[in-house]
């Protein structure tokens, strides 16, 4: 049923149970918000989008307040003015205003609205406030100073990711969004995965900064510096430069890190197509010979963090296929430095991921096997940003190049890897040919794409079925968990992956990461996929060559040697 | 077995606090020494009323109440009152007199009480389901269900004009109708008395002293709006309450009061205790609801109301504890019978706690619409050592501050909203001219920004801002830009904040601008007229 309501003399229809916030849309008005994000509940907290509905003595927030027939709304009476610059204003005596210093300076929600109302003093005094960052972790650091108690971190953690670090803590002025008895995260079973500091409006929670090493080793003429980039950096990266959430840019991407003295530019691409071959044999290896079943995908360090301290008992059940960012470190300092005939004491591997799990994931003391540290510095989406913008290379003049060979040769199965389900279907792509011995006819496996919480697919391999099931997020992970657990998981194959829509999800990505944007950037890797002469993972040549040169055979020794970890019980 | 004497000691908690305990031993240890255990009956009962002068207690049937009482003092009761039948004037009630009014009845601090919530509290051992019952005690329950419809229950609530208790004053007859109305099930009645208001008492001492009253105006309240689960959320530091509220529960549950079949009828209704945690704002209904699930104690935004998503997202009615006691007496007398207490938009009678400089300060019960005159001069006694009246303070800490001129208002709904004050929780504080209105102001803001549960914007930082402003004010430093700012915040915060704690706050404030003007301007000016702010001319440095 459609409802008439009229804000600001403008007369829209809506259908019943629509917020006013989405009539005023409708009306063409955007009402300033804070608190309200799209993919999140609504909180009503910060009182930002209060209006003035006729006949009410109280302003209302447009976010939670639902419409009804003849309403009469105004977005800009008096009252309404003088009450959201009172509040912002409010917002901003207890925020420190180092802006200039700050990460998210020009990406701030609260910048935005003091700019949006007008507000260019505020006759509050500022009253700083004197919590002590965390900066315990590889990943994130929390300033506690600049949190507007918004809660969306706390939905982040609690709602998307089901862990519950951050919450609610204080009260009065000394509300403020912490953890149990103020412990520092890496006290805490915390999985790094950043959705937090996605949902951040402001720089209360950013990566741990790492920009200035990398500078450091370019500079470093004994250095030989290599540099990978995962597959979901391709369809974000445009975004910090002006460009729509999904546009493609791995031209661009590679020309750029030539520009910044990288010396060979890889890609994370070619890993992921050799994870599929070691893999898929394990796979293949534990269906014949009674292994621990369901294998679940083990690519993602957040997921990896979450089922070590959730579900100890079920890490049997992962794959100890190393992630991809770590394959290639481990190769490119053992196979690449024989190749070129480098010290691998000289070689330095920086990688550009969708993550800031990936920070910690190099620092797990069992990522060293080539002798040295296999990764040695993992950069963000954001981080590369921020160097590009920093060396005043013109994105927009940037001419595209190609990957440097053979690390940087990959397929469209690596592609998708980035994508929630792009494991699964990578791997089924490969397995089903190696098993059967058949071309696989219809190569896109579309009912484990997308952004449903929990999906699956069966495939007939040889007489056996296989059945897979994908989730993404760890609330959705939890409910495949437990049903291992209690012994009712109906799966072969689980493909795990922490962030929402998977890696493009990231909480290394660019900010915003909204599930719009997702489901652009999910759209622009098939895309990427669909492009690739090549898209199965065994048919990549590198990879084959790089078994016949010096891994010999999957699950032989050098691969376990390089390839395979084992996990913690936290 | 038949009694010559009945002697009722007040066993409430600030009686209790100042030691009745100790009174009720030495009483019964007399009563054996002079061996008039079978002659008089000693009874352990709930407030009594003058908390100012407890510990206390009444001999019937001459109605005579002693009052601040030592050990000592209970022997010469015993032996001059109880076994020689002579008057001790020395101990009777301040207004008292041994030739002429020495009854209770007589002193205008009852004589001017209309009893309805209060009328068991004093009189019966609330630990006594059987003294309940003698009480005509569950008869309106007995009746209700034979008689009445649920529909019929909430037309007569509807028709008596009953406003809730707590604060808000929204009609009760319509709370319940919206409930019985909601989809969904199980439906829940919650009894709010997690009174947390300062200087407000009232819900504890009922609850003491006549716990059988709230579980009936339960039981009747369940039965109109089909709820079949209740919970009684009582503040957490109100032990006592929560001790005879538990042993009322289970005596009730024994006589087939609780649980199925209530009375041989269809009624399934069962109740639980559920102690708060100390939160000022778990008073609001849906930060109580919040914390019964187990959340921090936070209100949640409205629409929706907690009559169609409230306990579990299930339709719940929430009422204060003064409101289910007047839920017997109604459907016992009848809508037309409460119609004609008090004024026409708030019938019926109001519990009050009387508390500040006031010489009778304590707990009292009148019709609607009597004036503040009356209440602070007739029944509260006047104020004490010979002061004069300054300012009073009704509806609890986010009420107005009324001056000299609003003494003879009526104290009811409208008339008190009419002047920028509430009825609010019942609570009311009384101060003698002594007191500074902005030393005073300030000591409410500072329980607001200690109280705000930190949620919202505009009281999160609003409260913690308002309080720096009149801090200023009161020494002195205050600028017009400041004023205009302390009016431009408090209108943020009314009309913002996301519940009634941050949209109150600012009340006292607002009405001390309004009603002591002119000391607001001396402060301005840098002068406290009474001393206590240490402004800018000197002065003494606040207490707050």
């Amino acid at each position: 049923m459609l409802i008439d309501v009229t804000i600001d003399n403008v007369c829209v229809q809506v259908p019943t149970g629509s917020s006013l916030l989405q009539a005023a849309e409708k009306a063409g008005i955007k009402i300033p918000t804070l608190c309200y994000h799209p993919d999140q509940s609504l909180k009503a907290v910060c009182r930002v989008c209060v209006v003035e509905i006729e006949g009410q003595r109280l302003l209302q927030p447009a976010c939670t307040y639902p419409v009804f027939q003849g309403m009469q709304v105004r977005t800009n009476s008096p009252s309404v003015r003088e009450a959201r610059q009172t509040i912002v204003e409010l917002m901003l005596s207890s925020h420190p205003q180092d802006c200039l210093k700050c990460p998210r300076n020009l990406n701030c929600e609260l910048q935005s609205l003091t700019q949006q109302l007008n507000i260019t003093q505020s006759p509050f005094p500022t009253l700083p406030r004197e919590y002590q960052s965390d900066s315990s972790t590889f990943s994130l650091i929390r300033n506690p100073n600049k949190c507007l108690n918004c809660r969306r971190c706390v939905e982040a953690c609690l709602d998307v990711q089901e862990i519950g670090i951050l919450y609610s803590t204080g009260r009065g002025k000394q509300t403020i969004v912490g953890t149990a008895l103020g412990q520092d995260l890496n006290e805490l079973p915390c999985v790094f995965c950043g959705q937090c500091l996605q949902a951040c409006p402001v720089g209360a929670i950013t990566e741990v900064d790492e920009t200035e090493r990398v500078w450091e080793a370019i500079a470093d003429p004994r250095k030989h510096v290599l540099v990978q980039t995962a597959p979901a950096i391709r369809v974000a990266l445009g975004e910090e430069f002006g460009m729509p959430a999904g546009a493609i840019v791995t031209g661009k991407l590679v020309a750029a890190l030539r520009r910044l003295g990288f010396d060979r530019i890889y890609d994370t691409d070619f890993t992921a197509d050799l994870t599929i071959i070691e893999e898929g044999n394990e796979l293949l290896e534990r269906l014949q010979h009674g292994g621990t079943l369901p294998m679940i995908t083990s690519c993602s360090p957040g997921w990896i963090k979450f089922i070590e301290h959730t579900f100890p008992d079920l890490l049997p059940h992962l794959s100890t296929c190393k992630s991809p960012q770590q394959m290639f470190g481990a190769l490119a300092k053992t196979y690449y430095a024989k190749k070129v005939a480098i010290d691998p004491q000289d070689i330095v591997v920086v990688s550009i991921m969708p993550c800031t799990a990936k920070k910690f994931e190099a620092e797990r003391p069992d990522m060293r096997s080539s002798g040295f540290k296999d990764v040695d510095i993992v950069l963000t989406t954001r981080e590369l940003a921020r160097m590009l913008k920093q060396s005043g290379i013109q994105w927009n003049d940037l001419k595209e190049d190609t990957y440097d060979t053979p690390l940087g040769i990959s397929t469209g199965a690596g592609a998708i890897f980035g994508a929630t389900g792009g494991v699964m279907e990578a791997a089924l792509r490969t397995v089903y040919e190696v098993v059967t011995g058949q071309e696989l006819e219809d190569i896109d496996f579309k009912s484990v794409r997308g952004m449903d919480g929990i999906k699956e697919a069966q495939v007939e391999l040889g007489g056996n079925v296989i059945r897979v099931g994908v989730a993404h997020g760890l609330k959705q992970a939890r409910k495949l968990m437990e049903d291992i657990a209690s012994g009712t998981s109906p799966y072969h194959f689980i493909e795990i992956m922490c962030c929402p829509g998977g890696c493009i999800g990231g909480g290394g990505q660019p900010i915003p990461t909204t599930n719009a944007t997702r489901q652009r950037r999910i759209a622009a890797t098939y895309q990427v996929d669909k492009e690739m002469p090549v898209r199965k993972s065994h048919q990549n040549e590198a990879v084959s060559t790089l078994y016949e040169e010096f891994l010999k055979r999957p699950l032989g020794f050098k691969s376990h040697e390089l390839l395979h970890t084992h996990y913690t019980k936290r | 077995m038949f009694y010559r004497s009945h002697v009722l000691v007040c066993t409430g908690s600030n009686c209790n606090i100042k030691g009745c305990q100790g009174i009720t031993e030495a009483l019964r240890r007399e009563l054996t020494r002079l061996s008039l255990e079978q002659e008089v009956r000693l009874v352990e009962t709930g407030c009594l009323g003058l908390c100012e002068h407890g510990p206390a207690l009444v001999v019937y049937p001459e109605g005579v109440m002693y009052v601040r009482l030592t050990a000592a003092d209970v022997a010469e009761v015993a032996e001059e009152h109880l076994l020689k039948g002579r008057l001790v004037p020395r101990l009777l009630q301040p207004t008292a007199t041994v030739d002429s009014g020495y009854s209770l009845n007589m002193s205008p601090f009852f004589s001017k009480q209309k009893r309805i919530v209060l009328k068991n509290c004093g009189l019966i051992n609330p630990d006594s389901i059987e003294d309940y019952v003698h009480a005509d005690g569950y008869i309106a329950l007995a009746t209700t269900l034979d008689t009445k419809t649920p529909t019929d229950v909430i037309d007569v609530i509807k028709k008596s004009g009953l406003r809730g208790r707590g604060g808000a004053g929204f009609p009760a007859g319509r709370k319940w109708e919206f409930t019985r109305w909601a989809t969904g099930s199980p439906k829940y009645l919650i009894c709010n008395a997690d009174e947390g208001e300062p200087g407000t008492f009232k819900d504890r001492l009922i609850l003491e002293g006549d716990p059988h009253l709230i579980l009936e105006g339960m039981i009747i309240a369940a039965y109109a709006i089909g709820a079949t689960k209740g919970i009684i959320y009582i503040r957490g530091e109100y032990d006592l309450s929560i001790r005879r509220m538990e042993h009322a529960i289970a005596e009730a549950r024994k006589l087939g009061l609780l649980g199925q079949n209530i009375l041989g009828s269809e009624l399934e209704f069962d109740v639980e205790v559920c102690a708060g945690a100390g939160a000022y704002v778990c008073g609001e209904e849906t930060a109580l609801i919040e914390s019964i699930e187990g959340n921090r104690g936070e209100p949640r935004f409205k629409p929706p109301y907690p009559a169609q998503q409230g306990l579990w997202g299930k339709p719940t009615c929430v009422n204060n504890v003064e409101t289910l006691a007047n839920i017997p007496a109604i459907l016992q007398h009848g809508a037309e019978w409460y119609q004609q207490i008090g004024t026409a938009n708030s019938p019926g009678t109001k519990v009050f706690t009387l508390t500040g400089n006031i010489i009778n300060s304590g707990l009292i019960e009148v019709p609607m619409g009597i004036t503040l005159r009356e209440v602070i001069y007739e029944i509260g006694g006047g104020i004490p050592e010979g002061r004069s009246f300054k300012m009073a303070q009704t509806g609890g800490t986010s009420g107005g501050c009324l001056a000299e001129e609003h003494l003879d208002i009526p104290m009811d709904y409208d008339s008190l909203a009419g002047h920028g004050s509430s009825l609010g929780s019942g609570a009311l504080l009384v101060m003698d001219d002594s007191h500074c209105i902005i030393d005073l102001t300030k000591c409410f803001l500072k329980f607001f920004v200690h109280e705000s549960c930190g949620q919202c914007t505009p009281c999160r930082e609003g409260t913690p801002a308002l309080y720096s402003i009149i801090d200023k004010l009161s020494r002195g430093l205050a600028t017009e830009s400041d004023m205009r700012l302390l009016k431009r915040l408090s209108r943020t915060m009314q009309s913002s904040s996301l519940c009634a704690l941050g949209q109150t706050a600012p009340v006292p404030v607002l009405s001390a601008l309004v009603h002591f003007n002119e000391e607001v301007e001396a402060h301005f000016k840098g002068d406290c007229p009474t001393c206590k702010c240490h402004t800018a001319r000197g002065g003494r440095q606040s207490a707050n």
